[in-house]
């Protein structure tokens, strides 16, 4: 063991504020490559089992760093993403993009080793407002109001997290992040934490992390945040938050059962709502929620091959569904278009694109030999295995739906089907820059690499026993057989009901409704019963007051009028000028003021830290 | 050379779906005849063509029951499948 440990949080945190001062040209796109394999290699090479990274900090025990078979699972394909995300966006001249998406990145990983809830917390943050440029920096005519939303949905999340650490912490007097009992969860080593009396903290803390995980009815900002992120930015977005909320939900919720129904739920919303959808990125973002649905029922499950099939499909599907989203990003990159129709036809021009996007698709749908068939059956037959039959038979059917979707319908319209480009939209279409065709290559090669060498993925997965028994099932014939046959059918259901599935230029009303006229609500009360009440009131100083009182005002009117305006017109012009310049000084948009004090708690992190 | 072979297949579209409907009814024979099922965990696995049925019938259903439910109107004309304006 060496007592040398670095957080990778640190290498990311501190390559994202030295990028700005690197100079333009090859040596910054190697430096852009360096920083996140610099990471990668921090986690696989120098990651021995223990705790590191304590601090002492007032009447608490902090821990930056608890690495074990679960935290470096998770850190090792963060990571990984890292690198994948960052070269799909290296053509970005601009600094901060991709600083804040490192910054986005070690949020996450510093929640992965974080050893108790004050830590966690901090990087929970860390990554909310991180990621938000992530949906200004799109420019767009929406981008500022859908982050402000993102924002304030997450900061709601964090508070309710907030409030549940401090009522444990009142109850228990601990802050360790571990599971809420040792009654369950396999032999992980969990400890802590009582699931049989689930108490109010535990109800919060799990509140605040499967809102993170987008669980309806907590969901709605997934699809509005991430159809309206950059091109790059929504395929970091799209792996950190929801499989980090994974993470915390396995290492603290682990069997508690009320996650089964709510991942049941969550695999079949996304999938009706994809039904419905016209955009192709939110589509994708639907079905991060129907997949991440598999994760939360694997972690309510609970037992030991439960939680590997969960950290099995979060790792498998961080890589499927970035390609995914860098597949329909690269188109709307090359074409400025993201909807069903306004596309179509594609396949001579972005060959390339088509083929990735295909082999995420088949990756997602769980495909034989693609990685989705050996980390998502992991939790259906886990469920058959507790005989929770009506999960087990619920999740297979939404897994006729990923591919009905992503396998079939995002393909099929968008490169092939009727073509409804503008003709300046078929001229633009080409495949994409080389980087982000690399980016693409190697997200490919893994889905196909994990599903074809299943000992790669199995042999870091937390529980071994159970890897290793079910490694020896899952390319049974019977599995096999099963999958193939309902994939198959359902391309044939596909094809015959194809004039139902027409994309139709709508948008679908989500519960982000709800708040989006909410403020509308509370302006119209603004405006109309708190308005009217003020007017009634000054309709009253009308009748008893007004007659003396204008009698007098006249007097007063004229007197400032003639005397004291002029005065003060003086000063007031003189205060406007002022003002003017300060604001001038200050660009005054909030953004910026956010991620300079975003930066400055970094930069605390680092020296405290170090320190 | 992706495009070559796309066009390929697209010329002989009729083959390829021909080609396909076969491939399926293998698929179900082959279940019926050979796949061992005395390790499976209900008793409808066992069902010849039990998960071809499933597939199907779940494809079908969840197109049907979502388009269903996107257009339906609920009171005061409201939809889920809105106009893309409906923010604005």
């Amino acid at each position: 063991m060496i007592d040398f440990w670095l957080h990778p949080a640190l290498i990311l945190i501190v390559g994202g504020l030295v990028l700005p001062f690197v100079q333009k040209g090859p040596l910054r796109k190697l430096f852009l490559v360096a920083v996140p394999v610099m990471a990668f290699v921090d986690v696989v090479m120098f990651m021995d089992e223990g705790v590191f990274g304590l601090v002492q900090f007032m009447d608490w025990q902090l821990t930056f760093g608890r690495v074990d078979s679960l935290s470096k699972v998770f850190a090792y394909i963060m990571t990984l993403m890292c690198i994948v995300g960052t070269i799909y966006g290296l053509h970005v001249e601009e600094d901060v993009q991709h600083t804040t998406a490192w910054f986005y990145v070690a949020g996450s990983l510093g929640v992965i080793f974080a050893g108790d809830y004050l830590v966690l917390f901090l990087f929970w943050e860390v990554m909310a407002f991180a990621s938000v440029f992530l949906i200004w920096f799109r420019r767009g005519p929406k981008s500022m109001a859908t982050g402000y939303r993102y924002l304030l949905v997450h900061t709601f999340g964090g508070l309710v997290l907030l409030a549940g650490i401090v009522l444990r912490y009142k109850a228990t007097g601990d802050i360790a992040f571990n599971l809420l009992s040792d009654a369950v969860g396999g032999n992980h080593g969990f400890s802590l934490h009582d699931l049989v009396n689930v108490s109010v903290p535990t109800y919060l803390i799990m509140i605040g992390f499967i809102l993170n995980a987008a669980v309806p009815p907590l969901h709605a900002w997934l699809p509005d945040a991430y159809g309206e992120a950059t091109v790059t930015g929504a395929v970091f977005m799209c792996a950190f938050t929801t499989k980090t909320a994974v993470y915390a939900l396995a290492r603290g919720c682990a069997g508690m059962d009320i996650l089964v129904p709510l991942g049941v739920v969550m695999a079949l919303y996304g999938v009706v709502y994809a039904v419905l959808e016209n955009d192709t990125r939110r589509l994708l973002a639907y079905h991060i929620i129907s997949q991440v649905g598999y994760m939360v029922a694997g972690v309510g499950i609970g037992t030991a091959m439960a939680i590997n099939g969960s950290v099995a499909h979060a790792f498998a599907h961080i890589l499927y569904k970035g390609l995914l989203f860098m597949g329909c990003g690269s188109v709307l990159h090359m074409t400025g278009k993201s909807k069903f129709t306004e596309l179509g036809g594609l396949y001579k021009k972005m060959p390339l694109t088509f083929v990735f996007t295909l082999i995420g698709g088949l990756s997602i749908s769980a495909f034989p030999l693609f990685s989705g068939f050996v980390s998502k059956s992991m939790i259906v037959a886990a469920g058959f295995e507790e005989h929770l039959y009506w999960a087990a038979f619920l999740l297979t059917l939404a897994s006729a739906g990923t591919f009905l979707h992503t396998g079939l319908k995002v393909p099929y319209f968008i490169w092939f089907g009727k073509n409804n480009c503008s003709k300046e939209t078929w001229e633009k279409a080409a495949d994409p820059p080389m980087n982000m065709n690399i980016a693409m290559g190697i997200a490919a090669f893994l889905c196909i690499f994990i599903g074809c060498y299943t000992p790669y993925l199995y042999g870091m997965l937390p529980n071994q026993t159970e890897a290793l028994y079910y490694a020896k099932k899952v390319y049974s014939e019977y599995h096999v057989m099963e999958s193939l046959q309902i994939l198959l059918f359902t391309a044939l259901g596909f094809f015959l009901l194809i004039k139902k599935l027409a994309p139709e230029p709508t948008i679908s009303i989500d519960l982000d409704w709800f708040y989006r006229f909410g403020g509308r609500g509370f302006y119209w009360l603004a405006r109309k019963p708190i308005q009217n009440m003020d007017n009634r009131v000054n309709e009253g100083y009308n009748y008893l007051g007004l007659v003396p009182l204008m009698t007098t005002a006249r007097f007063w009117s004229w007197f400032d009028w003639h005397a004291i305006d002029g005065v003060v017109d003086g000063i007031a012009r003189g205060v406007r000028a002022i003002g003017g310049k300060a604001r001038a000084l200050q660009s005054g948009q909030l953004q910026y003021s956010l991620f300079y004090a975003l930066s400055i708690v970094a930069v605390v992190l680092v020296v405290y830290v170090l320190s | 050379m992706i495009v070559k072979l796309i066009d390929y297949l697209r010329d002989r579209l009729k083959m390829v779906v021909r080609l396909c409907y076969v491939g399926l009814a293998l698929l179900v024979v082959y279940d019926f005849l050979f796949v061992d099922k005395h390790h499976v965990h209900t008793s409808v696995e066992k069902l010849p063509g039990w998960w071809s049925i499933f597939g199907f019938i779940a494809c079908a259903l969840i197109i049907i029951l979502s388009k269903l439910y996107g257009h339906f109107k609920w009171f005061g004309g409201f939809r889920i499948m809105a106009r893309e304006d409906y923010y604005d």
